[in-house]
């Protein structure tokens, strides 16, 4: 658990990553993720998001939640690079299994293989699933 | 790392794909309603015998109790009271809540 | 929740102050806002908001101040990108007071 830690302006850097595999707006699973990551942001820390199964769909363009009154949060993907959250991975079987593409997804990602997926969560120092 | 689900693999796809993603060296627990993945005969079966190999797959034996499971257990999965829960947080550093 | 009248338009706010419903703001909105957190308008704080308004509308957040910094020195200069300007404008905290002021919530990833 250690081996892969750095100290950084005096603090431990540790790898966590953020594991979203429900749609959005059915329940609050993806928001409350997102609301963490934002947060986790001031901390520092080497931070990545994995979407997985459904989880892909918080991902999608062209989202308008003008007709079921709920505050659209796909536009707050792209604030992510402000927040220096740059590692974000798609499981590459998630997304054919729902014939999508990454020119179907809002922000530029990773596609990766769900090999590699787990290869990516067993180097985590701490992995929270949404 | 140590893997934990609790929703049973006919209603969602948890099992799956944590089965999916874990890696030989890991161990897998199953809680709750996922006990019925550690069973004969499920949908699940084919995929935990292939993982067994080189991942631990441990049930939660009060969990299994509860829903009427004991015997139907399948070969290789390991039995685990609430002490040998807290051991295997405690033996890996990362763990995982499947939801 | 606490109902306030400005210029003949009556608004609501939350129990510290953040205007509830982010269509309701206009100038006079800000005026009243920033007199509440003893705030003087200047060019300089109208930048900051009309700057803070433009990042809600594309990313639908309040930015954390870190990122607020960060964003303000890309579109406006380093001068004015730093926490030593922006706490000089709004000096009980940028994110928050500017935040209160633009009518937006409260920053997300504010600790």
């Amino acid at each position: 658990m250690t081996d892969e830690m750095d100290m950084e302006e005096g603090g431990v850097v540790k790898k966590f990553m953020f594991v979203n595999r429900k749609a959005p707006y059915g329940t609050i699973y993806a928001l409350e993720s997102l609301e963490v990551v934002l947060i986790s942001a001031a901390f520092e820390q080497d931070v990545s998001l994995a979407f997985v199964d459904d989880g892909v769909y918080q991902l999608m363009k062209n989202v308008n939640t003008d007709g079921i009154e709920m505050k659209s949060f796909s536009k707050t993907y792209r604030a992510l690079e402000g927040y220096d959250i740059e590692k974000l991975y798609v499981e590459k079987e998630s997304m054919e299994a729902r014939g999508l593409t990454e020119d179907d997804l809002i922000v530029d990602v990773q596609v990766i293989s769900q090999s590699e997926m787990g290869d990516l969560m067993n180097e985590q120092d701490v992995v929270l699933s949404f | 790392m140590l893997h934990i689900v609790n929703k049973s693999p006919s209603d969602r796809n948890s099992v799956d794909t944590c089965l999916g993603h874990v890696k030989p060296g890991s161990a897998v627990l199953f809680i709750e309603d996922a006990v019925y993945a550690a069973t004969k005969g499920t949908v699940a079966e084919a995929k935990v015998k292939a993982v067994m190999p080189g991942v631990a797959v441990y049930v939660l034996e009060p969990d299994l109790n509860a829903r009427g499971m004991q015997g139907r257990v399948l070969d290789g999965v390991k039995l685990v009271d609430y002490g040998g829960f807290v051991d295997l947080v405690t033996e890996h550093s990362t763990c995982q809540s499947w939801l | 929740m606490p109902m306030v009248e400005v210029a003949g338009k009556s608004f609501e706010v939350d129990e510290e102050g953040y205007l509830t419903n982010l269509a309701d703001w206009d100038e006079n909105i800000a005026k009243y806002l920033a007199q509440e957190e003893k705030v003087e308008m200047g060019d300089d704080h109208w930048e900051i908001i009309n700057f803070l308004r433009e990042y809600y509308n594309e990313y639908q957040i309040a930015p954390a101040i870190r990122v607020l910094t960060k964003a303000v020195a890309k579109k406006l200069g380093p001068d004015k990108g730093n926490n030593k300007y922006l706490y000089e404008l709004f000096p009980y905290g940028p994110a928050k007071q500017a935040c209160k002021i633009a009518g937006l919530p409260k920053p997300t990833g504010c600790i």
